[in-house]
């Protein structure tokens, strides 16, 4: 799956790729800070839903960082990547100044870069093994802020490269689910030659990228031209269409289909089942994100209702959360409110989003849990009953245990509580296939390796195998998937007796 | 699938049937199950239980009463629109076998997701006595459809307009005295299916409710829809949209219905002054 190593080192000792490793003494490229991203201002963007934080950096500070990358002749950082992206080649790139020689690079084995550069946690993927970290204890190369750049670059310039595809085989093979793991699917086989129909529930093709992620950390627009990149290249998306009901998968087979990926994310919302939780104005992340992201229920001229609270807790302390919380501010919240179990330390949100949290002015508090939800004569939630918590031996997760204090139970006055303490796989597709091998938490079971599932023309990957997981571990996924589908449907083609 | 309306025929000033192409949900659909539609490119998805289909000409029915801004949209297309989106069958298939005498109620526009269920429990072999019932006769839907696959039609408005006086719950008890009922299914406004359903509890019939909760995507993913079954939080989109009558927190559920009536509100007085 891994980028091979002779390729690697045949790229590497290219006559450019040389003359610019001795360009810079090594020291000197070391002496370089690391880039800061550019952010607009706390005050100006709490009143933007729709307005990027961070403003991508400027080519003069892409090429200063690219310079920071030694081109090291064992590229870890490619192994911290879940696609595997040539990590070293599209700095270098952008260091030679061929930013669009760069932005192709990553779509080689990235079919989604502008998003990746924007959601993806670099600090613990790539960057966690870059060469200045690993070795001299020294702030990485900012990898996702140059991939970021170049993608940008690239879709600025209005000159989009798509990347080749092989001849078209004529295989037709279908996605469930229109996410960051089965675009990633659907960019890798189409790419193989196959005939590749993505299908999607909801009314817009990106899955959580669309309904999950703001505008603030990542634009509609950018996962549309993305999207546009893949239609480009044959892939072909189809919504309001969910594979095992609107058509069950003997109606697709019949079609022709003859494998399937199955990306149908984490679908359920969890609650915490406690007293009162469910008063009107207490709803899931998945509820409140998806009227503001997906409906656009923020905006005058949408017909999605949103309640814009003035006392706003958030439950839970990942990125979801994050982006809650955020959101209530843009909607004109007085008192945005984390309200996380455990301490900061082991909060899973990336830490670039609760530094932005922060400046945005919302409120952590910290090792306090819910316990109850008071609602008026209305049912409409109006106040809430927690405790603190302390911090005992680590648990399971290896993270130490939140433990309630005796007698630290305080009320707090709220008007619209987000829940966002994780989800369950959907069970749509799983109980349309009464065959298909699940977990007793309902993800699909697969073969690690390939992704394949107990049906054999079936694989899977992202949150319904994960439980919860990145965009980046889910596209991870999408191309192993689509590597090992095209192994099995290779063999099938050419010994059609022995396999099926 | 390209959502045409094909056909549009009022039943009253508020309440509207629609013949719609949509030839997969009309192939898949079961009786039981419901779509999301959205209208126009800033609609709100919400949902519908489909009342009829036909396999043949690639057609779902669709009966809406105009209550807010989004079925007010829907109820302006005319022949020829076509739906923006639509998405299903979503949701459990009702339990349709031989189980003897059904007692079918539907309150309002109840009447028109109660029909297919009252074909297919008739074409699996039951006695089927239905009680349809509203507010006046001009809200009274569907009767010839009903009468089609029932054995027997009791009709109530609550003004006496047309057929019986008073609330459904009267002609369910006049069933119920009169014969022993197997099972019963109750579709309607929230209320009446809380009163129907104390109704046949008192006589322990087993009684399914089909409920409207409020949905954004349909799927589960939302978590809007939730509802206290039993005790416990159920999603109505994946676990429903039928549940045993007499384990639903009908009061939090009345409750939930009100969720964003002010939101609402403020949405219908802009669209409706327009």
């Amino acid at each position: 799956m891994s980028l091979d190593p002779e390729y690697l080192k045949s790229e590497r000792s290219q006559e450019w790729r040389t003359a610019l490793r001795s360009k810079i003494k090594n020291k000197e490229r070391t002496a370089i800070q690391r880039v800061h991203m550019p952010e607009q201002a706390p005050e100006v963007r709490v009143k933007y839903q729709d307005r990027e934080v961070n403003l991508g950096i400027t080519a003069e500070m892409a090429a200063l960082e690219a310079s920071r990358c030694m081109d090291c002749v064992t590229p870890t950082c490619i192994e911290g990547c879940p696609v595997n992206i040539n990590i070293p080649k599209f700095i270098k790139l952008i260091e030679n100044g061929d930013i669009l020689g760069a932005a192709a690079t990553l779509k080689e084995t990235n079919a989604l870069p502008a998003v990746c550069g924007r959601v993806c946690p670099q600090e613990k993927q790539c960057e966690s093994r870059c060469f200045y970290v690993e070795k001299m204890n020294l702030n990485s190369v900012a990898i996702g802020h140059l991939e970021r750049f170049a993608a940008d670059f690239e879709r600025a310039s209005g000159t989009s490269n798509i990347p080749k595809t092989a001849a078209p085989n004529g295989i037709k093979v279908a996605t469930v689910g229109s996410g960051p793991a089965a675009l990633s699917f659907a960019g890798d086989m189409v790419k193989y030659g196959y005939d590749v129909t993505v299908f999607e529930a909801l009314h817009e093709i990106g899955g959580v990228l669309k309904y999950g992620i703001p505008e603030f950390r990542l634009p509609n627009s950018i996962v549309d031209f993305e999207l546009d990149n893949l239609k480009k290249m044959g892939v072909k998306f189809e919504t309001n269409f969910i594979v095992g009901r609107t058509a069950s998968f003997d109606d697709l087979r019949e079609e022709g289909y003859q494998a399937f990926f199955i990306g149908s994310g984490a679908g359920l919302p969890r609650f915490m089942d406690i007293a009162g939780e469910n008063y009107n104005g207490i709803l899931s992340s998945n509820e409140y994100l998806t009227r503001v992201n997906l409906m656009g229920a923020n905006s005058d001229n949408s017909d999605t209702p949103v309640i814009k609270g003035k006392r706003v807790a958030v439950i839970g302390g990942g990125n979801t959360a994050m982006d809650s919380v955020r959101t209530a501010l843009r909607l004109g919240a007085d008192r945005a409110m984390i309200i996380y179990r455990r301490s900061e330390a082991e909060m899973p949100a990336r830490i670039e989003e609760v530094k932005h949290a922060k400046e945005e002015g919302v409120e952590f508090m910290n090792l306090c849990n819910p316990l109850e939800y008071f609602a008026d004569e209305k049912g409409m939630v109006n106040r809430m009953r927690l405790n603190r918590m302390g911090l005992g031996e680590p648990d399971a997760s290896g993270r130490r245990r939140p433990v309630p204090i005796d007698g630290s139970e305080f009320e707090l006055d709220v008007d619209l509580v987000i829940v966002a303490v994780g989800v369950s796989p959907n069970p749509l597709v799983p109980s349309c296939l009464p065959d298909l091998k699940i977990t007793k938490w309902g993800t699909i079971v697969v073969e690690e390796e390939k992704m394949q599932s107990s049906i054999e023309e079936m694989f899977a990957g992202g949150d319904i195998v994960r439980g919860g997981a990145t965009v980046i571990l889910a596209m991870g996924d999408g191309r192993k998937a689509a590597e090992n589908m095209h192994e099995y449907l290779q063999k099938k083609v050419s010994n059609p007796t022995k396999i099926n | 699938m390209s959502n045409k309306i094909i056909e549009k025929e009022y039943f009253s000033d508020k309440v509207i049937r629609f013949v719609v192409e949509n030839q997969k949900i009309s192939r898949s659909r079961k009786a039981g199950n419901f779509v999301i539609l959205k209208i126009g490119e800033k609609g709100e998805r919400f949902p519908l239980t489909i009342a009829d289909a036909d396999p043949v000409k690639g057609t779902i029915t669709l009966v809406v009463q105009i209550v807010g801004v989004s079925s007010a949209k829907l109820a302006a297309l005319e022949i020829g629109d076509c739906i923006t989106d639509l998405v299903g069958p979503l949701g459990k298939p009702t339990d349709i076998e031989l189980k003897g005498t059904i007692l079918a109620c539907g309150g309002g526009v109840g009447v028109a997701p109660l029909l297919p269920i009252v074909e297919a429990f008739k074409k699996a072999g039951n006695r089927v006595v239905s009680v349809i019932a509203a507010r006046s006769k001009d809200l009274i839907i569907l009767e010839d459809q009903i009468r089609k696959w029932s054995d027997e039609v009791i009709v109530m408005t609550d003004d006496g307009s047309y057929g019986r006086q008073g609330l459904i719950t009267a002609g369910m008890e006049e069933v119920i005295q009169r014969e022993k009922i197997d099972e019963c299914i109750v579709i309607g406004p929230a209320i009446m299916m809380k009163f129907a359903s104390l109704t046949t509890k008192k006589y322990s019939i087993p009684t399914q409710a089909s409920l409207n909760s409020i949905m954004v995507d349909g799927t589960g993913m939302c978590g809007a829809c939730r509802v206290t079954v039993g005790g416990k939080t159920r999603f109505t989109c994946v676990d429903g949209p039928e549940f045993d009558a007499h384990e639903i927190d009908f009061d939090e559920m009345l409750m939930r219905l009100g969720g964003y009536r002010a939101e609402e509100a403020v949405a219908s007085n802009k669209y409706f002054q327009k």
